[in-house]
């Protein structure tokens, strides 16, 4: 496994009028790593997030992406779609699937960037475009299979169980064949069980896909089975990161999840 | 009397109209984030109750003072129950539903009642009786502002604070401001969300009502499609000052009604309606929120 | 005897209507003549209509309670029907013999109302791309409609163009306006949209009110030719044929058009961004291109209705592009059952051809619009008929095979 950077951010700052959202935050993902986020809720997690999708214009600092195959680009004032398109893609953490459309349609709108036809395309079906349209479908298909979704292939998504939206919501994003893979609270209200399974599935990501993942996460067991490295945010600063084994003795983050009297 | 002073005290005029109705715009959208686009026929059929009192009342002779009066609370009363009508059968249903759902609902009962308004009655002008009161004293002031002016510009002034003191002071008017801000938290301590609508659309329709009367008068016409020019430049100047703030749309109405003053004294006046509309659309594509409103960021 | 609450209920909802409309309903006023006029016979009118629909909506309301379905779970009997083979293939076969020899049967006058109703099919569907499949609520259509019956009437009376010279330029100016209408509102939200685009069409009309030396003002553009028949002159009777063909070939064209894009990549996109736009953004779209694009596709099929609609009529003016007109054609989309082709249809149809059908509504068409738009959206938001999702289907080969 390569040491390359991924990802690079650097003294991020974000002000939401009075409130200082995120101070000076640096992050570094290196090449098939998967790192963690954590911290108190509020702490500026999603915010982050949204500032590395372009939801978010930061107020200073920049972030920089190393795309394995291509050269380093800017974030900061790329559009939405564009930061997508470049390879890096998210979940959300409150589910935003496109709940009238069916699961196979979910993962099929993550090959749009990946593909091409236009509004000829679209009345005349040429060979080309039908061709590409089998081929959309054949590999949001094989998302599904990956995913364990290919049962639902034409229910509708609001149809699903929670866990298997969450799950949709991951096949969605890898649908845009992204070299980064941002989850935002992937275990959210799942079971034990459902949280084994997803585990399996992220080491199953990394390895097979060639994929980074940030994940933020409030699952203790889940943080520290998966991550390599964690960084921990407090009222949008940074107060601690490092390996699993660092972050569990930290003083500074027992306080910050416990309060003071656990840390002594 | 210079034409730079008679434009100024005839948008100032205009301006009191445009933001009595502009409130109840501002007032309705705070609170349920939709346009009420069935506003401007209140404001309608407001001055319309007033023609037919006051008709009915001066054939059997009533004197001027009881017309002006009886007309006047009659078609204020009318107008608020139009307006607590209204929301209860085309918008309370549809609290829940998408946000296209009550617009159209709303589009569809403006045209109803335009149509209603028709067809009972008739789709000509018609002439207008001067519901103002007479007041000897504003005589004085003619050669600046003309007496049925300075009625209107007092009148709103008038409301416009006495709602503000209404928002301000009293607990119905907290409950709005709590509603307005978050309707489910409002309901969890305790405030009945549905008497706080209800209030806010008869208020906002007692307003237009009274818009309506004093521009009817001025104008001295009335017909079924008043509402629709009148609602639409209203809701502009509730955007220009901020949809949802109520200073915002008393604001919003005086700019806008000078601004057409003197765009069309100075410029054209072919063109008058154009003014008000070109207004909106370069409010809404550069400052959405308006000269008074904030920019409210969605969490993600 | 609970029915007693549902009667008591209907009595005093009757009396407050009574008490409510008493001054407009039952009073006529006329200050021209100095004359009222009291209708009490309108009373009974009120307090009867009123108490019988408030009553009837009661036991509806209950019995919809007490059925366990959902309002989204039921299909309509209409859908169902016409997802059974054995029922549609037969069914289109009669419809498309039917529109073919409409003509021959049915008189001059009714072959223009048939060509007016065509119209707004055209004018629904395009509209149906802006509002049913990329959920842009544009308020607005009418001034489309208004730039290709304009461009063709003026660049014909300015440079003698013909009518199958100027049917794509009036498609491609239409093009070019949504483009620019659609341009500076792409950030608006739902309301505001559509309060811009109403804006936009309020303006376009007023300057072709008052811009005389332009468009010739209220008194509008007479004279406009109708479309030549390989340059045999047609009598009136021949034309009105030959216009109803005309309007059948768009109309099976815009239908044509229209499901290839609902079903294709683009159209998807438009899915995703009615259902959720930063979603669709963060999935990779360009919210921006597919936007315009929604908007430039819509506005063309407005701009070849408008060319046909002035060819047809031979006389424009101002006062048919008013925001009225834009109202109709989204109840048109809305009753229809927004992204749904046949919906649409049927709801056009409906809506021009039953006043004409039935004359003695005709003056009450405008109030019964907005009482079906309330009704619509309280009882059945999702149309006449909702629209239905493609299914795609699996056999574990390689590849895929999507039916209908």
């Amino acid at each position: 496994m390569s040491m390359d950077k991924v990802l690079e951010v650097i003294n991020l700052t974000l002000n939401f009028g009075g409130l200082c959202a995120l101070d000076n935050v640096c992050l570094e993902i290196k090449k098939g790593e998967i790192a963690a986020l954590i911290g108190p809720n509020g702490a500026g997690k999603t915010t982050l997030f949204n500032c590395l999708t372009g939801i978010y214009k930061p107020d200073a600092g920049d972030i920089f992406i190393y795309p394995p195959q291509g050269k380093q680009h800017r974030l900061n004032n790329l559009k939405i779609n564009q930061i997508t398109a470049l390879g890096i893609a998210r979940t959300f953490q409150n589910i935003r699937l496109f709940s009238g459309m069916t699961v196979l349609e979910n993962v099929m709108i993550g090959r749009h960037c990946r593909s091409g036809a236009g509004i000829a395309g679209a009345i005349l079906r040429d060979k080309g475009t039908r061709d590409e349209e089998n081929l959309i479908v054949n590999d949001s298909y094989k998302i599904l299979e990956i995913i364990g979704l290919d049962s639902y292939v034409n229910d509708l998504a609001k149809n699903l169980p929670y866990g298997a939206q969450r799950r949709l919501e991951i096949a969605r994003a890898l649908a845009t064949e992204p070299f980064l893979l941002l989850l935002d609270e992937p275990a959210a209200g799942m079971n034990p069980q459902e949280t084994k399974e997803l585990e399996k599935l992220i080491y199953q990501l990394r390895d097979d896909l060639n994929l980074s993942i940030l994940l933020i996460e409030h699952d203790m067991k889940l943080v520290m089975n998966l991550a390599q490295n964690i960084f921990v945010l407090d009222y949008g600063e940074e107060i601690a990161r490092g390996t699993p084994q660092d972050i569990r003795k930290n003083p500074a983050v027992i306080k910050a999840y416990l309060g003071v009297e656990a840390s002594a | 009397m210079n034409y730079f002073g008679e434009l100024f005290f005839s948008g100032l005029t205009r301006g009191s109209i445009y933001a009595l109705l502009a409130l109840g715009y501002t007032m309705v959208y705070g609170i349920l984030s939709l346009i009420n686009f069935a506003h401007g026929e209140i404001y309608m059929i407001g001055a319309f109750t007033a023609l037919i009192v006051a008709s009915v009342l001066t054939m059997k002779g009533f004197s001027s003072i009881a017309i002006i009066v009886l007309a006047g609370a009659v078609a204020v009363a009318y107008s608020a129950a139009y307006g607590f009508t209204v929301e209860k059968i085309a918008y309370k249903p549809l609290r829940q539903a998408p946000r296209l759902s009550p617009l159209i609902s709303a589009i569809g009962m403006s045209i109803f009642l335009q149509n209603y308004v028709m067809l009972a009655q008739t789709s000509d002008f018609l002439p207008y009786p001067n519901l103002l009161p007479p007041i000897p004293f504003f005589d004085r002031f003619s050669s600046v502002i003309g007496p049925s002016e300075l009625s209107i510009v007092l009148t709103s002034a008038i409301l416009m604070i006495l709602l503000t003191l209404f928002i301000k002071f009293t607990r119905m008017g907290k409950a709005m401001r709590a509603t307005a801000q978050d309707r489910e938290m409002a309901m969890l301590v305790g405030v009945n969300v549905n008497r706080v609508i209800s209030t806010t659309f008869i208020i906002g329709s007692a307003l237009a009502a009274i818009g309506g009367i004093l521009i009817a008068s001025h104008t001295g016409r009335i017909n079924f499609y008043i509402g629709f020019t009148a609602g639409i430049k209203a809701f502009t100047a509730a955007v220009l000052g901020g949809i949802g703030s109520i200073p915002g749309a008393m604001l919003g109405g005086l700019v806008l009604g000078l601004t057409e003053s003197f765009a069309t004294g100075y410029i054209s006046s072919d063109y008058e309606d154009v003014f008000a509309f070109a207004l909106l659309v370069l409010i809404l594509i550069f400052k959405p929120s308006g000269l008074l409103g904030r920019a409210t960021n969605q969490k993600v | 005897m609970k029915i007693t609450d549902e009667l008591k209920k209907s009595l005093f909802i009757a009396l407050w209507f009574i008490l409510l409309t008493f001054p407009i309903m039952v009073i006529r006023v006329n200050t021209i003549d100095q004359v009222v006029v009291w209708r009490w016979t309108n009373l009974f009118y009120v307090g009867i209509g009123s108490f019988t629909l408030s009553f009837l909506l009661q036991l509806f309301l209950k019995k919809r309670n007490q059925s366990a379905k959902t309002i989204s779970a039921t299909t309509s009997p209409l859908r169902r029907l016409l997802d059974e083979p054995k029922f549609s293939r037969p069914a289109l076969i009669l419809i498309a013999i039917f529109t073919l020899i409409f003509p021959l049967i049915f008189s001059h006058y009714q072959i223009n109302i048939m060509t007016t109703a065509l119209i707004y099919v055209m004018l629904g569907l395009g509209l149906n791309i802006e509002v049913g499949l990329a959920g842009l609520l544009d308020l607005g259509y009418v001034a489309f409609y208004a730039v290709g019956a304009y461009s063709y009437a003026l660049l014909n009376y300015h440079f003698g163009l013909g009518f199958w010279t100027l049917l794509p330029v009036g498609a491609l100016l239409a093009a070019f306006f949504g483009i620019l209408v659609g341009f500076p509102v792409l950030r608006l939200r739902g309301d505001y949209l559509a309060i811009v685009t109403l804006g936009f069409a309020e303006i376009i009309r007023l300057i072709l009110e008052n811009w005389n030396e332009f468009s010739f003002g209220p008194s509008g553009i007479s004279n406009i030719p109708r479309p030549g028949f390989f340059g045999i002159n047609l009598s009136s009777e021949q034309s009105a044929i030959y216009m109803y063909y005309l309007l059948v070939v768009f109309c099976l064209l815009a239908i044509f058009v229209i499901r290839r894009l609902k079903n294709s990549r683009i159209g998807r996109a438009w899915n995703a961004l009615r259902e959720d736009e930063l979603a669709c953004q963060a999935m990779g779209i360009d919210k921006t291109k597919i936007k315009l694009a929604a908007f430039a596709l819509g506005a063309t099929w407005a701009g070849i209705a408008g060319v046909l609609f002035a060819a047809k009529t031979t006389f424009i003016n101002p006062a048919s592009f008013t925001f009225m007109e834009s109202a109709m054609i989204l109840s048109i989309v809305v009753l229809g059952g927004m992204g749904s082709i046949i919906g649409v249809i049927i709801a056009a149809l409906a809506i021009i051809l039953l006043p004409e059908y039935l004359r003695v509504f005709s003056d009450y068409r405008m109030l019964l619009f907005g009482a079906a738009l309330i009704a619509m959206m309280i009882f059945r938001p999702q149309g006449i008929l909702a629209d239905v999702r493609k299914k795609y289907e699996f056999h574990k080969t390689n590849n895929s095979r999507m039916t209908r």
